[in-house]
Formats: structure tokens, sequence, C-alpha cells
């Protein structure tokens, strides 16, 4: 056998030794807070509240001196940290389903294994469960689940889906109305604070800062090379507002330092910051439909960067809300800015209109290909996401890939399998590419 | 003389295809994949290098007058012998290390009795081994772990009832030894060997032993040929586990793509199915692949649920195609799960229905599945080839075929008998191609055999 | 009606006749019955929908024929669906895309694809893509229950409904139209819970495989004529000695969306368990009461639908308190013995619900046993011995 064949791969490992930015370190401060936060505020009587990411009301919510809890925050870090499979057959064991959603089962789980948070800490007895059905018809049950297990009220904040592609009137009174009259006197009788629509007005003037700058960092990506990678990097761009600190100036702050690392990153034409330290040659620039996979997130984002394939846009950083094509929290009409939040976010958006969006992404960000990650957990997601690769492919031109794993269930990461098709995939496009070039 | 490698590491088999400096195959070689992934390239390897040196043979001899008319009939004996000297060399080393593993620790008092028996087996085994590669001797495989598995198994039972000893303890070392003697190469040189068996053939063709010297020197001067390993590609699912360097890998479906391009160059749409997944591949007219799919996380419908099949139905891989193309019935088979396949299968035998006809059924539900993932990859294009062990299934092919028609129309469909060697073929090309400076490929290096 | 002459009118329709009909209905995966009435009704408009609730009404009034589409059950092949779907996602939008490539759908003018879950959510998406020349809806109903707030959204909902079909239909639909389909399904619904209390009484004169063909030829026929093919088989089996066997009585929940192959139905009662009540086809007992006749059609629709209408897994709960509630009902009601959750695999709605109601009926000490199915389950041995076992262990309960 000849030499250069015998040069033996060895096991690439991914380091201990993680590249941190300022903006990192704040981002993990802030989260770590958080959960400081809630693991006290049972007994220092701050009123708890659950919630999911899409269609959050957090403005509101910080309106009645609520701590927030996002349990599918819980069930990712759960996730990142190797927890959520034993959670995961915990709730198993205790009935449910193995065919079913699996950050509601890691949820349900942690709650059965005395409900300890993914960071160590005692996560809190909700005193309300808000439950925004916003593009996700299994929140509905994953509230109605556990509720079972506390004794608090529950609140059901309906979003019809925009099955249309567009918002209706009817759609945003509907919505408006159950938080003007069904939401708001609720959480005020919870928590027992007067709601004061100045104090919302105010938080909004803040998240909407914080969304501009979101939009120009997650649109930097346009740039050759992209300064960021819109999925990896961006999951954890989104963080922040997503979740417990939209409408903070924390979140003001930390998208301000953000945006000011990644001016520097597009001034020195540098590429994304990766675990292991700066990208190498950009070579294949990639739209990603679908939710990241969490057991095997570094793993995952390895089989990318070592092979020079940036991601350039992606539709899961707009699953808390969808803000570059102009929507913005709106200081002067706070509560139906609120109500057009929720109906705006991506997986309450219609399958026509989610192929508008990626193909005017493919088109936007000068994409090489789609790559689809389907996991099994989501099918507001997934279901028809054969569809939407085939007329993407169809209307740019640009082929595309499709892999299955899971959100949180380590079960259904299969590495060699995802990292056989992501092969594949980048020495197809790598072959077109040189033959288009030639 | 330069030869390009192609190797193909699968799931059930290693393929090797060997390529000259003109594109031409001169050799394919296959064995089972193992534990050891190194071992299994290699020795699907050698096996394309050896097939490389009976090409070449047959050129070099085409031209020994003493051979007119029985050329044939000559190389064919001289790959069973050759095959025999093979067979021998590792059943000896077989025995060498089922005596070892025979130890006293493990089978106490019974060890002594245990050596005499091994020694009784293989003393019987060597003996009858000339008939397992005589002409038309019907072989199960070609691969030593099923030639010599089945025949020990036989005779390692009829010599442990003999000698009163626990046919266990015979089956048990066999099965600690096998493993390591596979995973093992040769150390002895291919032409040792080969000389061996020439002998051998000259006893069958005493009639040539006047022309004895003419054959030899011509077979000689091959086997004195160095077939240097010019540029070597490796590919398959197991590609990763191969010690090659990155630009020595290609994946299997730019290989497969290559492949079918090079065997049909009209070639739009391809279709492989393998043991372990599905592929369809889309290529343009140069064999470069435009789009593929491949089936997803279920591995429902791929070759390895047929053998399944076969388990459950206790029949071997290759008679199912021929038993369901009796099939006069129509069936409809739900599942392609492979877990509730067995169920629905004897479901479906205990309502008497008839076993052909359920074949039948379950091979169409394989090719439907294989029809969604073509569908996915974009479609059936003419012209169409199929290629994977599954190809050679008459019934899957019957199946695809009634499938393309009636969705697809009329198209042409190609299956080469050795499709099972497309993927290495295109990795062979791409070792080719490489040497010409067209790709980013590193510089070759030579090593000699 | 007085039962002499219904008698009289229908002496000839023998239960064998009645279900042989509507098993060739049932058969029928090309839905000619469909054509037939187009052709009988020139300009006639149909309207596919999935399940688990449309309000058929607005459809009927707008002199169209709804089409109730459950899929291909087990006896369609499905080459086309499966390259729509990943392995992970239930049967029926794969089969219900394979009717529609194939061209089964062409004689439906429009789908209404109602909020049951993310698949079908999604398909309503998908069908836009691949049917373009057709009108598809996603029917989306509140899951609150406030008249001021959700009426006033559902209302709405409705009246776009009416006004699509009105167009659809090139003539306005006016209340008094709306008015009298309400009146055609009260009769409809009311004859069916005629049916479900013989069987609930007699379940041996009224087999579940019957009444279950008999819903399924609701989904094709014309209403009028559903409701007195109901009334003959009641009739007809009335004066029909059937054999009794010596089952327990269960009730059947999950099948509401994917249905179940006939061969489970009828193992379930050849394993020892009469089916006493179910959620099969709620569309035909969604709503629970009369819908009023008189005011305004579509208010009384909508509070029809708030207050008054069926549980299912789609629908949210919003009291905890009454969590399980409607199918400890539905058992009480029926005398049923026990529960069978049987849920299609990938359901979500039926696989997240099932905790919650297998809580609920143990904290009433009802017994129940669970299993999953598809469309085109094609073996049914083990259902049978589960189904067989669980009749076994009650008559052991019981006795």
């Amino acid at each position: 056998m000849n030499k250069a064949a015998t040069t033996a791969k060895t096991a690439p490992k991914v380091g201990p030794d993680v590249i941190k930015e300022p903006s990192m370190l704040k981002q993990k401060a802030m989260i770590d807070a958080n959960f400081k936060l809630l693991a006290t505020a049972n007994e220092e009587g701050r009123k708890v509240s659950s919630t999911f990411v899409p269609g959050n009301l957090n403005e509101l919510q910080m309106c009645f001196d609520l701590n927030c809890n996002f349990p599918e925050i819980n069930a990712l870090q759960n996730g990142m940290r190797k927890k959520s499979g034993r959670l995961i057959m915990e709730a198993e064991r205790n009935g449910q389903s193995e065919d079913v959603c699996t950050y509601v089962k890691s949820d349900l789980g942690m709650i059965m294994q005395g409900n300890i948070g993914p960071t160590g800490d005692k996560l809190p007895d909700p005193d309300v469960l808000l439950l925004s059905y916003t593009g996700c018809f299994t929140f509905m049950k994953w509230f109605e689940l556990v509720r079972e297990k506390y004794d608090c009220e529950t609140i059901m904040l309906h979003v019809p889906y925009q099955a249309d592609g567009k918002i209706t009137q009817n759609m945003r009174d509907y919505v408006v109305k159950q938080l003007k009259e069904e939401v708001i006197p609720t959480l005020e009788r919870v928590s027992g604070v007067k709601f004061d629509i100045d104090r919302l007005r105010q938080y909004m003037v803040e998240s909407a800062k914080a969304e501009d700058d979101l939009v120009w960092i997650l649109q930097s990506a346009k740039n050759t090379p992209s300064p960021i990678d819109a999925f990896f990097g961006g999951v954890y761009y989104i963080g922040p507002i997503f979740t417990a600190f939209r409408g903070t100036e924390a979140a003001t702050e930390y998208y301000r330092t953000l945006r000011g690392e990644i001016e520097q990153r597009l001034a020195n034409g540098q590429g994304p910051v990766t675990p292991e330290g700066n990208f190498g040659k950009e070579r294949f620039r990639l739209v990603v439909e679908g939710t990241p996979n969490y057991t095997n997130f570094r793993e995952f984002w390895k089989m990318f960067y070592d092979e020079g394939a940036v991601v350039v846009a992606s539709t899961y950083t707009k699953v808390g809300g969808v803000y570059d094509f102009g929507f913005r929290h709106d200081p002067d009409n706070p509560i139906e800015s609120l109500a057009d939040y929720c109906l705006g976010c991506y997986t309450n958006l219609s399958l026509p209109a989610r192929i508008r969006m990626l193909t005017s992404y493919m088109e936007d960000y000068q994409a090489d290909g789609l790559l689809v990650n389907s996991v099994k957990s989501c099918n507001s997601f997934s279901a028809g996401q054969l569809l939407m690769l085939r007329e993407i492919e169809k209307r740019t031109g640009k082929p595309g890939a499709f892999i299955e794993t899971d959100l949180v269930d380590p079960r259904y990461f299969s590495a060699a399998n995802v990292k056989n098709r992501l092969e594949s995939y980048f020495q197809m496009l790598e072959q077109k590419n040189a033959t288009q070039a030639a | 003389m330069d030869c390009f490698i192609g190797i193909d590491l699968g799931s059930t088999t290693t393929k090797a295809v060997v390529m000259d400096q003109n594109f031409q195959v001169l050799g394919r070689g296959i064995t089972n994949s193992r534990s050891n992934y190194d071992v299994a390239a290699e020795v699907a390897k050698q096996e394309a290098l050896l097939n490389t040196r009976f090409h070449l043979f047959r050129q070099s001899l085409s031209s020994v007058s003493a051979l007119d008319g029985q050329l044939d009939d000559f190389l064919d004996q001289l790959v069973r012998d050759f095959r025999l000297e093979q067979f021998l060399e590792q059943l000896a080393d077989l025995e060498r290390t089922c005596i070892s593993n025979a130890t006293a620790d493990r089978f106490g008092g019974d060890t002594e009795a245990l050596h005499e028996a091994l020694g009784e087996v293989f003393r019987r085994l060597t003996i009858e081994a000339p008939d397992q590669f005589a002409p038309g001797a019907q072989r199960k495989s070609d691969f030593f772990r099923d030639i010599a598995g089945s025949r020990y198994l036989a005779v390692g039972e009829a010599v442990a009832g003999e000698s009163g000893l626990s046919f266990d303890y015979v089956l048990n070392v066999y099965d600690r030894s096998i493993i390591d003697v596979e995973n093992r190469i040769s150390e002895e040189t291919l032409s040792d060997k080969l000389m061996r068996a020439l002998d051998r053939t000259f006893v069958a063709f005493d009639d040539l032993s006047a022309a004895s010297h003419a054959v030899r020197a011509p077979v000689r001067a091959v086997l004195d040929t160095v077939l240097a390993e010019t540029y070597v590609i490796g590919t398959g699912y197991g590609r990763a586990r191969l010690p090659f360097s990155k630009e020595h890998i290609r994946s299997e479906i730019l290989c497969h793509g290559l492949g079918a391009h090079v065997m049909y160059p009209d070639t739009a749409t391809v279709l492989d199915i393998g043991g372990q997944d599905t592929k369809a591949i889309q290529i343009d007219g140069s064999g470069i692949v435009e789009n593929f799919q491949m089936n997803d996380r279920c591995a429902a419908g791929c070759g390895r649920y047929l053998g399944y099949i076969a388990d459950e139905m206790n029949l071997g891989l290759h008679e199912l195609g021929p038993l369901a193309l009796r099939s006069t019935r129509k069936v409809r088979i739900n599942s392609t799960c492979t877990v509730f396949a067995g169920a629905e299968l004897r479901d479906r035998l205990s309502l008497g229905e008839a076993r052909e006809d359920i074949l039948a059924g379950l091979h169409r539900a394989i090719i439907l599945r294989a029809i969604s993932i073509l569908s996915r990859s974009g479609g059936i294009r003419d012209q169409f080839t199929f290629t994977g062990g599954v190809a050679n299934n008459g019934a899957a092919v019957k199946a695809l075929k009634q499938l393309i028609k009636e969705n697809y129309g009329d198209l042409t469909i190609n299956i080469d008998p050795d499709s099972i060697y497309t993927g290495a073929l295109g990795a062979a090309t791409f070792a080719r191609r490489a040497t010409d400076g067209d790709g980013d490929e590193g510089p070759a290096t030579t090593t000699e055999h | 009606m007085p039962l002499q002459e219904t008698q009289q009118e229908t002496l000839k329709e023998t239960v064998e006749n009645i279900v042989d009909r509507c098993q060739a209905l049932f058969d029928d995966l090309d839905f000619t019955v469909v054509k037939e009435w187009k052709a009988a009704n020139p300009g006639g408009k149909a309207i596919g929908f999935l399940p688990i609730y449309v309000p058929r009404e607005i459809i009927h009034a707008a002199g169209m024929l709804p089409v109730g589409i459950l899929g291909g059950g087990d006896q369609l092949e499905v080459i086309h669906g499966d390259a729509y779907y990943q392995s992970y996602i239930c049967r029926i939008p794969r089969s219900t895309i394979e009717l529609g490539l194939t061209g089964r759908l062409d004689s439906l003018d429009g789908m209404l694809f109602p909020s049951i879950c993310d698949v079908i959510r999604n398909l309503s998406g998908m069908w836009q893509l691949l049917f373009k020349d057709k009108y598809v809806k996603y029917f989306d109903v509140p899951q609150t229950y406030r008249d001021d707030i959700a009426g006033t959204f559902y209302i709405h909902e409705l009246q776009t409904l009416r006004e699509d079909l009105a167009e659809l239909a090139g003539r306005e639909i006016t209340d008094d139209d709306l008015r009298r389909s309400i009146a055609v399904y009260n009769e409809n619904r009311a004859t069916i819970e005629e049916l479900y209390r013989l069987r609930a009484g007699l379940p041996w004169q009224a087999p579940t495989s019957e009444l279950y063909l008999l819903l399924r030829a609701g989904m094709v026929l014309p209403v009028e004529e559903h409701t007195q093919l109901l009334r003959d088989y009641m009739v007809a089996t009335s004066v029909e000695e059937r054999p009794r066997r010596d089952n327990c009585r269960v009730v059947v929940n999950g099948v509401f969306c994917e249905q179940p192959p006939l061969g489970l139905i009828k193992s379930l009662e050849m394993a020892g368990c009469y089916v006493v009540d179910d959620d099969f086809l709620l569309v035909t007992r969604w709503l629970l009461d009369d819908v009023p006749t008189d005011g305004d059609p579509l208010d009384n629709l909508s509070k029809a639908f708030l207050h008054h209408s069926a549980a299912t897994s789609a629908k949210y709960e919003p009291d905890k308190a009454n969590k399980g509630r409607f199918l400890i009902d539905q058992v009480r009601n029926s005398g049923a013995e026990g529960v069978i959750f049987a849920a299609p695999s990938f359901c979500d709605p039926a696989l997240l619900d099932r905790p919650m109601l297998q809580d609920a009926l143990s904290r009433d000490d009802i017994p129940y046993t669970a299993f999953k199915y598809a469309e085109n389950t094609g073996q049914l041995q083990a259902i049978r011995e589960q189904a067989g076992t669980f009749a076994d262990s009650i008559k052991l309960w019981s006795a």
C-alpha cells in the first residue's frame, strides 16, 4: 500500500478548551444568572411562569415581575450536557410512548427525577403555566401533562396558524382579545401586580433595539466569507432574545457587543468562530432548514467546519421570532405587536411561506445548497420537509441534502450515518463546483 | 506496470477493481467484510491483483499453440488449483490456531481427546479438500469462512460422535479461531502458491507435459511483472475506517455515480441496493453527481431485509428470488419494517397463503421503498442503471421493471451481472484520473508487488 | 315514525344487503359514488375533508357534497406517498397523498384540513403546492371557549368558509340554507345516536364492524340518504336473530384520525370484546346536542362547538379536573367494563393524551389496555391475543 494512502487518519477529538469571545462569556453569565434566579424563586417568594420559546410573552411577563422558566431550554441544555437520554427513558418507563416528542419526555423525566435543572440548580414549581400555542400542537399536550404535576393556573393563548401565508385581522383580533381579557387579568391575579402598559412599552423599546442588532448580525452572513455560522453559531446568538431576556437592557447590551465583534471579524475578513478557533477556508455556503441536534451538537458542527462548510442562513434561528422581514416589537402598539409576534414565528408559517423564505435565503445569501436536518421529535418542522426540499431544489437549481437526527434523544443520532451523508453531499458540491469552474 | 485500484468497503462484502493506464479493467476481487476492515480491504485488493494476473496469463498464453482450443479449460483448472492451494494454506492455519486454542484451562481432562479429534477433523478436511474444488463442484461461496465453516461442522460432528467427545467443544474451538484466521494475511508469496497450483494443473492436463516449458515460461514472466499500486482510492460505507488519507477517499455516492457511467455512459439515474442502504443517484452526461438520496434512518427495504426474510423462512438468500418468481397470485405485504415483517410473514403463512406469493409481495415491498427514495432524488430518468447485490435477484428486478413501466413508462434499464463492482469501478476510475492531474489529489507514490 | 310503516317500506332490505353496500362503498378507493353524485347533480361540487371535525352543514348549504377522506386503508398500495414522508410520521398523510397523486380524488373540488395536529396542518400546505387548481383550506378551530373571544374568531372563520364555498358554488349561501342544513344534520346525528344506543344495548345485533361501515358510508353518501340507510339498517337488524357471544364490553379510544384496518375492528369482537362506544369518525358525533335551527346559524354552530362538543386529544381541556371526564362518561353511559386504547403509531395527539386518560381511568378503577396500529397493519395476531387476554381478565375481575 502506498505511503500517501496509509497516512493514518487519527480520530479528531473535540478539545475541551473552547475558544470564547466576550459576548459568549456575557451570554453564559446571563443564562447562569437566570437559572440561579429560578433556583431561589420559590423560597424568596418570587412568582414563576413556565412558557414556550415560540410566541413567548417575555416583555409582558416582566411587567408582572415573573421569573421565567423555559422547558424547551431546559431540555436542550440537558441534551447538550448529555443528560437528556436518561430523562427520556425515565418518561418512557412511566408510560410515555417512544413515538412522541423527546423535548416533552426530557422535561417530564426531569420533573419526575426531582426537577433538578441542567445546571444542577433546582428548578422552581411554577405559579403559572403560560401555554403559548404557537406553531406547535404538541405544546398543548405538553402543558396538559405538566399541569397534572402542579397545582397552578394554566393560561392558554391560542395563536391561529398562518395557513394562507398572511396574518388576517380576525387572527390578530383573536390573539389581542385573549391577551387583554384572559392572559393579562390572569397574570395580574397570579402575580398580584397591576398591569402597567407603559412598563410594557419601555421593555419593547429595548426589544426593538436588540432585534435591530440581531438582524444585522444574521444578515452579516451575506458577506463572503461569512463572519458567522448562522445555524451552529446562530443557536447561541438567538439565546438571549428568544428567552428570558428579550426586552431587557442586558439583551440590548449583549447584541451590541456581539455586533461589535462581528463588525471586527468582517473588517478582518475572518470567518466564523468555532469551538476549535477560527474557521478555515470557506468552501461551501449552506442554508439549513430544521432544528439542531443537541446531544451531539459539537460533533455535528465539527462535521461542517472540518469540511469548510458554513451555514449562512437557517430557519431555526427564526423559531422564536422572524425579524428579518421587518417585524419589530412596537412600543406604540404593544399588545398588537405581541399578537403579530406570536402569529409570525417560523413554525406558525405555512409550507408555501416557508418555501418562499428558504428560497429567498438561498438567493440572498448566495448559498451552494440546502441542508434539511429532519428531527424525529418535531412534526411541526418535519412533516412536509421532503416536499419543501424538492420544491426549493426546483426553484433554485441547487441540490439539497436530507439528514435525520433528533433534538435531544441520543438514540437518534448516528454519527457515522450523518457523516456519511454530509461527506457525500460536500463531495458532490465540490465535484459540481469543479465542473462548473472548468 | 501501473495499476489504479478502487476499493469499495461495503457492509457485507468488500470489492476491489484494478485498472490500467488506459482505463481498462484488468481484475476484480471480492471478499466478505469482517471485523478488521484493513484486512478486508487488503484481501479484496489481493484478489483483484490475482485476478489481474490471470487476465495477464490469458493474454500471454493465448499465443501458446499447445493450449489451442483448451486455454479456457486450462485457466479454469488453474484457478481451481490455486483456490485449493489457498484453501489448504488457510486450513493449516486454522488447524494450528484451533490446537493452540484447545488449552487445558478451558477443556480440562478432555483436552487430549479434543486434540486428537481436531487432528482427525483436519485430516479428513484436507483429504476431501480437492473434491471441493473439483470441476463442477458446488460451493456455497468462495470465502474461506463459508467453505471451511460448513464442512467443519459436518465433519466435526461426525468425529465428535465417533469419539464420544462433546460436539460443543469442537464447535467452541472453531468459533474462537476462525476470526483470527480470517483476519490474517498470507505471508507466502503469490508466486510460490501459483507455481504449486500449476503443478497440479499439469497433472490434470497430462497431455501437456511436453509443452510444460512453453506454458511455464510466460506464466513465470507474468509473475515477474511488477504490478505497481500507482494510485489507490477507497470508498464505501466503511471508507472512514480505511487507513487512507483524505485525498484517497471518495464517497460511495460519487463512486457509484461514476462507476455506473463507466459501465453505461448514457446512465442518468442509478439505483444501488446494498446490504445496509439504498442509494438513488442522479448523474449528468459525464458521470458527475447532480443529486442523491439514501434510505432514511429506517433501513427497511435494504438487502439485509432479504437476509432476514431468508433466515425467517429457513432458506438461502439466493433461493428467495427464484422462488418468488414462481408466484402466481399477487399478495401485498405492508411491513417493510424488519421487526414486523417476520410476524406478518408467519401470520400469512398460517392463513395458508403460498410461500412464493408472499415472497413476491416482499420483493415488491422492498422495491417500493426504493421507488420512493428514487422519487425523493428526482425520479427515474432514461437510462436507468440498477446496481448492488439485490440487482442479482430476479424477483427484485422483475418488480422494479414493472413499477418503472407503470410509473415512468418505457426506459432503458441496465443491469450488469458484475454490478456489485460498480463502486469499486468508480473508485478505480477516480484513481486513474487522479494521476492526470485533473483532480486535487496528491502526488502518486508507488509500492511494488 | 311508526315502526310498522317503516318496516313495510324496507322489508326487502336485509342486513346483508345494507352491509354489502356499505362494504362496497368502503372498498371503492376511486370514490365512484361521488362521481355518480356529481353526474346526477350537474354543476354540483364535492368537498373533501379530513378527520376530526368540519361543519358539514356549510358545505351542504352550498349544495355541495361533503366527502370524508380517511386515508387509503390497508388495500391501497402506496407508491408515491412514501417519498414525501420520513419513517417516523404516521400513515394517513402518505396514503392521502397517494390518493391525490393517483387521481383518485380528482372528483373533489376542494379539501378542508381541520386542525388535528402538526402533520395534518402541514399537509394542508402540501396540498396547496401539489394541487394548485383546487380549493384548499386549513380549518382552524378555537382552543379557547369564550363566546366573546373564541366565538367571535370562530364565527369569522365559519363566515370565511361560507364565502369561499359560495364563490365556488357561484351562489349565495343564505341563513335559511344553513338552517335547513343544520336540521338535516341534526337528524343524522340523532339517528347515529340511536344506532349507538342500539349497539350499547344489544351489541350482537349491531356489531361494530357493521356500525363502522355504516358510518363510513356517511362519509361519501349525501346525508339524507345516509340517514335513511341507518334507519333501514336498524329496522333490518331488529327482525334478525343474531348470535350472541359472551363478550366483555369496551370503549375504544384513539381511533379518531388514521383508521384501523377493518380486520382489526373485527378482530376485537372475535377476541371477545364488544365495542359499546368509540371515537371513530368523530365528525358524525362531534356536536353533542341538536344545533338550534332558529336564530343566527353561524352563532349556533359556534356555540355548539364551544360548549357542546366531544372531547378528544386534539382539543384543549381548560380544566384539569375534567381531563378524562368525557371518556369516563362514555364508559359509564354505555355500560362498558374497560377501555381499549388503540392509537396509530406516531400519532402525537393520541399518544401524548393517553397517559393522562389512563391515570383518570385508574382513579376510577376502570381497567384498560393499549396498543398501536397503522392503517395498513398487516398482522393482527398480537392484537387479537392482547384483546383476548384483556377480555378474559375483565371477566375474571367481574366474576
